[in-house]
């Protein structure tokens, strides 16, 4: 084969970038999963949550989660009387270990379980200076850590507190939805380990999916909607409080 | 482990930004700044702040040298930073660094600097000595036509290149400010005034910056400080002073007055741990003193011994409250909770790689770098030059 330097010039670059794509390797594959007919989500009820801290440690011993950080925390509000504004909320070592027995009799006590929003519009995606940190076709927000710089613009654009650089790897850690579960046909760890059923993995694209039902016949609520971010993890009975 | 108060969601307790981002935007502050003030002889004919005007560009180009380093140090893996380059996010804002950065550092400082200096570039690439001769030869780039019409297009050229510089250096600047001010997740950081109050402050802390350099180096080589310079320079300073705090003020007022679900956590954290540093620092001594002082000198007439003191006090009195203005910007958007309801604390470390020594180094590092530059290329007449002109009698 005969090509001119002209050829060799422009074949080079095509070169490179295919080789690139040889070494990032193949992805894990699963078959029978097709991305475009899945919207996942997440339902949270929080009457039915009782503290115990299941799904922290499920998520930590799943996904390999360093001390002191987390995918997924539980906290504990305290509101008494009308003083909203004001709650007294605590998720030590986050929830994991659960909580320690109340003082005060007086208001309200409740726990909310806290995780990744996998927000249709996320901030962190938004901001992220290489488009490592991206949306799936399936409604999952995702982190190419092959690709992250480790900037942490991410963490400070995520209202909710969900996102840190991971102290080994140096890059941006955060809840995957246990994707390599969920596109096996599973759920998440911590809606497995959940004793209560607080915690339901939904897909908004399964008609079937008894969200739906359940979206109709509840009040439900995502943690600040004023952030516009699209958040996907649905509250049921969610206080006015909860930030 | 920092420590903390209230509650604060379990991810948020460590900061993740820490000196090194403070860094950052005080020295792409000064870069832009002693560009501006360049640009004030150059494009709008300022004559009396010409013996400032070299010295500037090689201000800027020193500091902007040395202004990614801190985000290089800071990055978890720096060894992927041109990726910024090759895969920019076509929707963030700190993607657009890597261009920003090459257009204002090989379009417009090197490029402007190159021409103005080209015709000693030649000379000297002809008559240096043999050690330093090779440098010069390379800084021509071939081009040693030194002719009267050769030179009139460096001038045009020249002129052209800082024309375009101006906005390119309020958008080097305007654009970090909007990394931080497009933040909606963050209350103290989420403003639309960030970018004009970034480039405000540049231009504050850039002209203090080169005014002081120039009252040290004139000082430093024996000469005598042009007093009309240094008046022009810091009437300048005022002015735009007045505006960059009026600036600030409208976003406080404007905070205080709307009090919103934030306010509340952002004014407990200012009259606690930002007290000092945002109220003592920023507030009072590096700003109301230094406008009080240099608005002394605006309406009396001062002795010129008394009114170089004064530019020097409240030159690097600015320059203190502008890197305070950072500190609170960068580090106070991180001490409190997302959910307002607690507060983190900002431990430094001494000898990290984000600690205080590297940022101590990282500061000292573009005064080392002018130093370079100008022994490479002065950005004054020699001393023997200014002595003859000064010995010969006006006519």
């Amino acid at each position: 084969m005969n090509l001119s330097r002209r050829q060799i010039m422009i074949l080079l670059p095509a070169a490179a970038i295919a080789w690139k794509h040889v070494l990032a390797g193949t992805p894990e594959s699963s078959p029978n999963y097709k991305m475009t007919e899945h919207w996942w989500s997440m339902l949270i009820d929080i009457p039915k949550c009782i503290g115990c801290g299941n799904c922290v440690r499920a998520c930590q011993a799943e996904n390999d989660v360093p001390d002191g950080y987390f995918r997924t925390w539980v906290e504990r509000y305290h509101v008494t009387d009308w003083n909203m504004t004001n709650p007294e909320v605590i998720s030590p070592d986050g929830g994991k270990e659960g909580f320690p027995s109340t003082a005060d009799d007086s208001g309200k006590y409740f726990f909310v379980p806290k995780m990744c929003n996998h927000c249709a519009d996320s901030p962190c995606t938004q901001v992220c200076p290489v488009g490592a940190t991206f949306i799936s076709p399936d409604g999952v927000v995702l982190v190419d850590q092959k690709y992250c710089l480790g900037c942490a613009y991410c963490v400070q654009a995520c209202p909710y507190g969900c996102r840190y650089i991971h102290p080994e790897k140096r890059v941006a850690d955060k809840c995957t939805l246990c994707y390599h579960r969920i596109t096996q046909g599973l759920t998440t760890a911590c809606c497995e380990a959940c004793p209560t059923g607080a915690r339901q993995l939904v897909d908004l694209k399964n008609p079937n999916d008894p969200i739906h039902e359940f979206l109709k016949t509840h009040a439900v609520q995502v943690l600040k909607p004023q952030m516009a971010t699209g958040a996907k993890v649905f509250y049921n009975e969610l206080d006015g409080s909860v930030r | 482990m920092n420590g903390f108060e209230g509650f604060m969601y379990p991810n948020e307790i460590g900061l993740q930004w820490s000196v090194l981002i403070v860094l950052y935007p005080f020295i792409t502050g000064l870069v832009a700044g002693a560009f501006i003030l360049a640009s004030l002889e150059r494009v709008f004919r300022v004559e009396a702040v010409k013996p400032t005007y070299r010295l500037a560009l090689l201000t800027a180009l020193a500091f902007l040298l040395v202004a990614p380093l801190p985000l290089q140090l800071h990055l978890g893996h720096p060894e992927r930073s041109p990726e910024m380059y090759f895969t920019p996010h076509s929707t963030s804002a700190m993607a657009m660094f890597g261009y920003v950065y090459l257009w204002y550092l090989m379009a417009v400082l090197v490029l402007e600097i190159w021409l103005d200096y080209r015709r000693e570039i030649v000379l000297q690439s002809e008559s240096a000595p043999r050690m330093t001769r090779w440098i010069y030869k390379i800084m021509t780039l071939g081009s040693t036509n030194i002719g009267k019409r050769s030179l009139a297009i460096d001038e045009r050229v020249g002129y052209i290149v800082t024309l375009i510089g101006i906005p390119s250096a309020f958008l080097l600047h305007g654009y970090v400010g909007f990394i931080f001010g497009s933040i909606k997740a963050n209350p103290w950081w989420s403003s639309p005034l960030m970018p004009v109050v970034f480039i405000f402050s540049a231009m504050v802390s850039g002209i203090a910056a080169v005014m002081l350099l120039y009252m040290v180096t004139t000082r430093l080589r024996g000469l005598v400080i042009d007093m009309r310079c240094v008046d022009t320079i810091a009437m300048y300073l005022f002015y735009i002073f007045i505006i960059d705090f009026s600036l600030e003020m409208l976003d406080l007022i404007h905070r205080i007055y709307e009090a919103d679900e934030s306010f509340r956590s952002l004014n407990f954290m200012v009259h606690t741990q930002l007290y000092f540093s945002h109220i003592v620092v920023q507030i009072c001594i590096g700003t109301l003193v230094p406008i009080v002082l240099l608005g002394l000198t605006q309406v009396v007439k001062l002795p010129e011994a008394v009114r170089r003191r004064i530019y020097a006090v409240a030159g690097s009195l600015t320059l203190i409250g502008i890197f305070a203005m950072r500190w609170n910007v960068v580090i106070g958007g991180q001490l409190f909770s997302k959910s307002f309801l607690g507060y983190t604390t900002y431990k430094m470390a001494l000898v990290t790689k984000e600690g205080l020594l590297v940022a101590i180094v990282l500061t000292l590092l573009p005064l080392g770098f002018l130093a370079v530059l100008v022994k490479l290329l002065p950005p004054w007449p020699a001393k023997s030059q200014v002595e003859t002109l000064e010995a010969t009698p006006v006519a």
